[in-house]
């Protein structure tokens, strides 16, 4: 028997290391190991010296100084980084404007924010397309609004929202800015000088490198209060001990995602997505979630009705498939996503949706195989089903 | 995070279908909640001679489902209302925590199927049937 197949498609949960990132950190695991603070020897300086050339490199494939990026661990800290730093700088004033389809990682320090701190949260619709309007921004801005946050694109649905627009009314109300780009970044055409935004934050993971690290961009002029304490790395606004290795992956991986090839690829991936889409589509009973072409190249959210997300993702395991969904079974909770329900689908729908994220390993073969396994899947399911009369 | 047993029911149910000429069936839970049982038995002088599901839910509610009915099938009536979800639970070696919900909704299926028999034959609903996923179960369990 020939070996199973079974194709990873799951890339906005994470993504595997490109052999050449792996390549370019390793000698900073092996070799040049040192501290780049340690400033005094040559260990530490050449750790050093490789630290600021992957920032600047970073900088340049972003459209930013150098000086505006700082190296964290991760999507996740960034954004707390980003929220918590920006508020509390500026305490006086207790409004925060956001997206109702917010990752976790921004919602939850928001939602902190409104329990425990007297914070008022106003949580902009996105309608069935999955987007926020523009004039919606402009209506809920106040005097007391202290920051708006907007992410670049959503992880579950792909949608792409209007960043550089949103960004010019909330400065046109002298309200700072702050975007969670940890999708989108290395996915799609990003010029931080021309986006206009005070803040972004980063994943190294989503493009490519080992989990771990991130970045915050904090725009020049802007000043945040830090989020950690400790020795005063990364000019005494991140501390930790400097993740060069990390750094070094960041910057290959920006190089490589955002270069030539890598928006060579991006173009593949869309052609891709768009045959898989076509393809779910074909299958009674399937609607696609989110705007389709104001989306990630890579993103495919569907809803199967009758069948239940958790089930789904099982099966497609066992068939060989890696994929994600937004039901409720998947999590403690009991309620499905909140992305799918601010999009408008009912629970019963939001239940049985099923993501597919494709990337640069991903083939024409690998889309005719998840078509089949799903089409597979789902007339098992559908066939136990009460909800399925046919 | 499930036990092989739970990946045994999930991937090999026994007993999934209708029963044409069933002479009690059960359905609890709702798909808003994101479960729903459907339970269909055909029973002959107060024995179980035949029990068919089908079930809207996750891994767990299907794998419930499906031992439910195994614990059942060819047992006297009496029997069958003494399953409870903790002999689901025990049958398929476990479940996680958030996932108990499933073996109660199975429990409830089952006496569903029989409290229908029950009116059908004019006898008299003498056990406790549960909530039923009529109640709030979202935010129930
Ligand atoms: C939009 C978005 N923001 C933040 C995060 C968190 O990033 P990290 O996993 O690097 O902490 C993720 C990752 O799932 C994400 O998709």
């Amino acid at each position: 028997m020939t070996e199973k197949r079974y194709v990873y498609a799951d890339n906005a949960a994470t993504t595997r290391v490109l052999p050449q990132i792996l390549e370019a950190m390793t000698p900073y695991y092996l070799e040049e190991f040192g501290n780049a603070s340690s400033g005094l020897y040559s260990y530490g300086q050449r750790a050093r010296a490789a630290l600021e050339d992957a920032r600047a490199r970073c900088a340049k494939m972003l459209g930013c100084d150098a000086e505006e990026l700082y190296f964290t661990s991760g999507g996740t800290e960034s954004d707390n980084w980003a929220i918590l730093g920006a508020l509390r700088a500026k305490k006086d004033k207790k409004h925060v404007i956001s997206s109702s389809i917010e990752h976790p990682a921004v919602r939850n320090t928001l939602l902190r924010l409104e329990k425990e701190e007297g914070y008022e949260i106003t949580w902009l619709p996105v309608y069935e397309e999955g987007i926020v309007r523009v004039e919606d921004l402009e209506a809920a801005l106040r005097d007391d609004t202290a920051l708006v946050c907007v992410m670049y694109a959503n992880n579950e649905i792909g949608t792409i929202q209007p960043i550089r627009e949103l960004a010019a009314i909330a400065h046109a109300k002298k309200v700072p800015f702050f975007c969670d780009a940890v999708q989108a970044v290395g996915h799609v055409d990003l010029d931080l000088h021309e986006l206009g935004v005070d803040l972004l934050s980063l994943s190294g993971h989503k493009l490519h490198t080992p989990k771990g690290i991130g970045a915050l961009y904090i725009k020049k002029g802007m000043w945040i209060k830090n989020l950690i304490e400790g020795g005063g790395q990364e000019k005494r606004k991140r501390s930790g001990t400097e993740n060069v290795a990390g750094a070094v992956a960041l910057a290959t991986a920006l190089e490589y995602m955002c270069g030539e090839e890598g928006k060579r690829e991006r173009e593949r991936i869309l052609a891709l997505r768009e045959t898989l889409i076509d393809g779910l589509l074909e299958i009674p009973h399937v609607r696609l979630n989110g705007d389709r072409t104001r989306r990630l190249p890579g993103n495919v959210n569907v809803s199967c009705r009758f069948i239940e997300g958790e089930g789904l993702i099982m099966w497609l395991d066992l068939m060989g498939v890696a994929a994600s969904t937004g039901s409720a079974c998947s999590t403690a909770s009991l309620d499905p996503s909140h992305v799918l329900l601010a999009i408008g689908l009912p629970h019963e729908i939001a239940h049985g949706s099923l993501r597919l994220t494709l990337d640069v390993d991903n083939t024409e073969e690998d889309v005719e195989f998840i078509l089949d396994a799903v089409k597979k899947t789902l007339e098992r399911l559908r066939a136990m089903s009460p909800l399925c009369q046919e | 995070m499930y036990s092989e047993k739970v990946m045994d029911h999930f991937q090999n149910p026994r007993n999934v279908g209708t029963i044409a000429d069933a002479n009690g069936v059960g359905e609890v839970g709702n798909a808003k909640c994101g479960d729903i049982m459907k339970i269909f038995l055909k029973i002959e002088d107060d024995v179980i001679v035949d029990v068919k599901f089908q079930t809207f839910g996750c891994g767990a509610a299907i794998a419930t489902s499906s031992m439910a009915t195994e614990l059942i099938k060819g047992k006297p009536i009496s029997e069958a209302l003494t399953l409870t979800n903790k002999a689901v639970v025990e049958a398929l070696d476990g479940l996680p925590p958030v996932k108990l919900h499933c073996s109660v909704l199975a429990e409830e299926a089952v006496k569903s199927a029989i409290a229908d028999y029950y009116t059908k034959i004019g006898r008299e609903i003498d056990f406790d049937l549960g909530c039923g996923g009529c109640c709030d179960h979202c935010d129930h369990h």
